[in-house]
């Protein structure tokens, strides 16, 4: 099997997805490949920050010029990613003042609107702030949801034409010579969408250029045509709580270290984060002290994080790259820039370039300037047009919440389906068919679910990370089993069940780290509902021998009178 | 001033109502202290006993056969094999006809709302049609608005896990319901009022509604399963009526919470305990306990803040585990959090769990460790209180979810712990 395009792109992350869909909407042929779900690496291990560049405004101003720029283009074209919570800076006594200052003049200089409060003050927009806070910044800080977004630009692309392959792992680069001209790839279970126990295929996709967007992994795939990309990957841990403690972005303010932001995202609430370098992308030690420090350091931001529950903790790899010959010993003292690795210059190595660093808030930029170079490469000349076409979703949010009815739904669930969707509720929720809710935690309904299926096939984590439905207290434990039913008829049994083992496994994950208190507590429940109650750690489907059904009881009916029924039965 | 009884249970679930019961059995005075809802709403409904083997094996045929095999500690092993028929013969008494299973030693295979088969002792009698072990073809009814229970899909997984018979699964509207969202308890109540509901052919009961609507669909099946929401007060009569609507046998098929045979099961206990006289003090925490010498003196009780005192001779902790919160635990400990009873764990965490969801896990046995009198022992082996006994998912050393003996332990050990305190207490 082969396959031909004009672009390929490697990576199904923000800046991969963010790609796709440039070059698409410029008219050029564009097939992605990703070796997961999109989001798989990084995007989808983030805490979730719309930046608005205060974080940046002291260390690193032109990113910080950069980040309040697309801030606000997202705002406009990804409306329905995007809450904007706003930020605090917050200062505790034992931080140093000279940093408060240079932090508030870096924002003005940045152009970040930014305004100092008082404790006192700070404590009004946020009551859960510890008492001895001193002051803050308030800047325009944003939640935004990197699957939603990733996934709209996915779907936009393929509105453009652009071939979108989950579950496709590249296992070779084509090279002749000093010209890439494609790669192999090992499709999970056959091109298109993924179906669970359905043999795999490989297949060869060759093209006019390569864009290696595989981030923290870009190493792995540079070195199948033998080039060096020198990614260091850094990890970083995130512990999502139950509730939101705090409905704005709470910065530390103070010159660096981890545990220093809160995210409130959705019904839950983001800590982060830590930063260490790590050798290989795919296989770090995650650690209790990590999880610990983000609870201790940030109780003293928020004291009630001490007593509140996790549901779970994750961690992500950053794809810092720097320059060779700079040697910085400490990741955090990385750029957070991009870089564009052209092959045929720096190694004389032609059809592809590899993108390294940057950051989730401006994955938009960063894909029209690769965007840019793929055309100039290829002599095209259609120019960019993503900072101002709305995301599919988010092409007329001013109209949604006025003119829309409830397609039968209570309001909290109505509203909560018509964020997620967007522009699009009306064409995934307006069903004459029953439409209950599938999850509860996050008030999930079956159109939801089933559009999202649509999209995915039987991958239940394709399906989660659109709808967020298993992402809430009870971390699938109460929902797992009625997605999978949703996949049913279309996929057989035996698919529902393999997609079903998936995620339930995938919510275990990271639910691990979260296991004391409550979220023991539900461990225990979910365990005890999926063991106890449906008997699926001991599934005879799923077992080797085959059950002796005649040797169990098979009920004392035979001693008991028959029925009066006129003899009917 | 003390409430004074004879023996106090702590905690109203399936082992705090028996040892309540077994307690009064004995003549002595007995009051039971219920914080929240039990857990049973949560549960099936099912009483087993034990399905599988520590090590894994199964699923068995003859769970007291299984017994003697029980490794040193686990809480059948304390009690003895002959305490759990006992046990199980105290539970059918009070169950009368609402459980069957009692006529075999033999556990019995229950379809599942997902479709597999589990083993089980006692089985509500609204199950007792469906077993899995029973070779006769199955119509399963899901209804379009109830999620968790896709009958198709559960038919075909019967069928996956080598049931002797065909298994047929349709989904259907459920007559009367008009809300998606509807609750559990909306269905059951419709059937069990015989609420009126608009249908194509007019105003009928709710219960030849959907009797009506099932019927086009059998193709000769001699039984039909539906979720387990037929009916709340009356289950029995409306599965009588539908059976006699349809012209076959009609069975439930045991669901996730909320569960309304957990439910029934509840109420069943509760009527037991209200017949035999024990007295029952509901909706508050017990908080706090004196002490006298080895001996509990009495506990404390939380109500709107006041702290009353109860005084007995003789108490029973039947608080649950992790999930009714008799087990507590912390980011460095686990504990027991009235009497801070003894709760073996490794110190890091990271050792109370393995990877794979369903494997061997530690957090899932732990709870109290008990001397063959059901006295929990501090870390020395020593009881901690002369005058506590233990029972239920508040003991550790067993996972009741992997060997399927949750119902079975609780039985067992209520039992034996509310009929020694009753007679400790009263002889």
């Amino acid at each position: 099997m082969a396959h031909d395009t004009e672009v390929l792109v490697l990576g199904g992350g923000s800046t991969g997805c963010g790609i796709a869909r440039d070059l698409a909407m410029r008219g050029l042929e564009v097939t992605l490949v990703e070796r997961g779900n999109l989001t798989d690496g990084t995007t989808g291990r983030m805490h979730g920050l719309l930046h608005s560049g205060g974080r940046y405004a002291v260390s690193d101003q032109p990113s910080a010029v950069e980040c309040i720029e697309e801030n606000k283009i997202l705002r406009d074209i990804a409306g329905h990613c995007v809450e904007m919570t706003g930020g605090l800076f917050v200062q505790r006594p034992e931080d140093p003042d000279d940093y408060f200052r240079e932090k508030l003049e870096g924002c003005r200089e940045c152009n970040i609107p930014a305004r100092v409060l008082s404790g006192r003050e700070a404590r009004e927009v946020e009551p859960y702030l510890a008492k001895d806070v001193k002051r803050a910044i308030q800047v325009p800080d944003g939640a935004i949801d990197p699957f939603r977004l990733c996934v709209a630009n996915a779907m936009d692309a393929e509105r453009h034409g652009a071939r979108i392959e989950t579950h496709a792992e590249v296992i070779d680069l084509l090279r002749e010579g000093d010209d890439i001209y494609g790669v192999k790839v090992r499709h999970d279970s056959g091109p298109g969408k993924r179906a669970h126990e359905t043999p795999g295929t490989t297949e060869e996709i060759t093209a006019d250029y390569v864009v290696n967007a595989t981030g923290a992994w870009a190493g792995r795939i540079g070195a199948m045509a033998d080039l060096d990309v020198e990614v260091r990957p850094s990890k970083g841990v995130m512990t999502i709580m139950n509730v939101r403690q705090v409905d704005t972005v709470i910065n530390r303010c103070r010159p660096k270290g981890d545990a220093d932001i809160v995210v409130p995202h959705e019904t839950t609430a983001i800590l982060g984060t830590t930063d260490e370098e790590v050798e290989d992308p795919d296989d770090y030690p995650e650690e209790r002290w990590e999880v610990d420090m983000m609870i201790d350091t940030l109780s003293e931001l928020v004291p009630i994080l001490e007593e509140a529950r996790t549901i779970r903790s994750f961690w992500g790899v950053r794809p810092l790259y720097e320059p060779p010959g700079r040697g910085t010993k400490d990741p955090t003292d990385i750029t957070r820039d991009f870089f564009l690795l052209d092959h045929e210059d720096r190694d004389g190595v032609s059809g592809m370039s590899s993108i390294v660093g940057g950051k989730f808030t401006t994955y938009r930029a960063m894909a029209e300037q690769i965007s840019d170079h793929v055309c100039e490469q290829l002599g095209v000349t259609a120019s960019c047009a993503t900072a101002d076409e709305p995301l599919p979703g988010s092409e007329n949010l001013a109209v949604l919440d006025e003119g829309m009815d409830d397609f039968g739904l209570r309001s909290p669930i109505a509203r909560r389906s018509k964020q997620r969707l967007g522009s699009r509720s009306a064409e995934v929720l307006d069903t004459d068919d029953a439409n209950p809710v599938v999850c509860q935690c996050e008030g999930v309904t079956r159109a939801e679910i089933q559009d999202a299926i649509s999209q995915s096939g039987s991958d239940l984590n394709a399906v989660r990370i659109r709808t967020r439905a298993s992402m809430g207290n009870c971390q699938g434990g109460f929902c797992c089993q009625n997605m999978a039913n949703e996949l049913h008829p279309e996929y057989d049994e035996g698919t529902t069940r393999e997609a079903l083992d998936e995620l339930f496994q995938e919510r275990w994950k990271g639910e691990r780290h979260a296991l004391w208190g409550e979220q023991l507590s539900q461990a225990m429940l979910n365990y005890a509902l999926h063991a106890t109650t449906m008997n699926r750690d001991n599934d005879p489907a799923s077992a080797e021998g085959p059950v002796d059904y005649e040797a169990f009881d098979g009920g004392a009916r035979t001693a008991s009178p028959p029925r009066s029924d006129g003899g009917e039965r | 001033m003390a409430i004074e009884d004879d023996v106090l249970v702590i905690g109203g679930g399936l082992a705090g109502t028996t040892a309540a019961l077994a307690a009064a059995a004995e003549g002595a005075q007995v009051r039971l202290v219920t914080h929240k809802q039990s857990t049973l709403r949560h549960a099936s409904g099912l009483i087993d006993i034990l399905g599988y083997t520590p090590e894994g094996d199964g699923p068995i045929v003859d769970p007291y056969e299984a017994l003697a095999a029980l490794p040193e500690g686990h809480p059948y092993e304390r009690v003895g094999t002959d305490a759990v028929r006992d046990a199980l013969s105290f539970f059918d008494e009070i169950a009368g006809d609402e459980y069957a299973g009692s006529h075999t030693e033999a556990n019995a295979l229950v379809p599942t709302h997902g479709g597999t088969v589990k083993p089980t002792a006692r089985y509500p009698s609204s199950t007792a049609a469906g077993l899995a072990s029973l070779p006769e073809d199955t119509l399963l009814v899901g209804f379009e608005t109830l999620s968790d229970f896709d009958a198709p899909l559960a038919a075909s997984h019967l069928e996956a896990a080598g049931a002797p018979f065909t298994a047929r699964g349709v989904t259907v509207p459920f007559p009367g319901i008009v809300r998606d969202d509807a609750k559990i308890n909306r269905y059951a109540h419709l059937l069990d009022r015989e609420e009126t509901v608009q249908t194509g052919a007019g105003e009928t009961s709710a219960r030849d509604a959907l009797a009506a609507t099932v019927e086009p669909h059998l193709e000769g099946e001699p039984r039909v399963g539906f979720p387990a929401i037929m009916g709340d007060e009356h289950p029995a009569e409306v599965r009588a009526d539908l059976e006699d609507a349809l012209g076959v046998d009609v069975f439930e098929v045991p669901m996730g919470p909320p569960s309304l045979p957990g439910m029934r099961l509840e109420d069943l206990m509760y009527d037991a305990l209200k017949d035999a006289g024990v007295r029952i003090t509901s909706g508050v925490p017990v908080v706090d306990y004196e002490r006298d010498g080895g001996a509990i003196d009495h506990v404390l009780v939380d109500r709107h803040g006041q702290e009353i005192p109860h005084r007995a001779d003789q108490y029973v902790l039947a608080t649950g585990g992790l999930v009714g919160k008799g087990v507590r635990s912390e980011r460095e400990r686990v504990f027991e959090p009235i009497f801070d009873c003894y709760v073996p764990h490794a110190a890091d965490r990271y050792d109370w769990f393995v990877e794979d969801v369903f494997g061997e896990q530690p957090y899932a046995r732990f709870g109290l460790v008990p001397d063959r009198e059901l006295r929990p022992l501090d870390a020395d082996d020593e009881p901690e209180f002369s005058n506590l006994r233990a029972v239920g998912a508040v003991l550790g050393g067993y996972d009741y979810a992997a060997e399927k003996s949750g119902a079975g332990v609780s039985l067992a050990t209520g039992y034996v712990a509310g009929g020694r305190a009753g007679a400790e207490a009263s002889g």
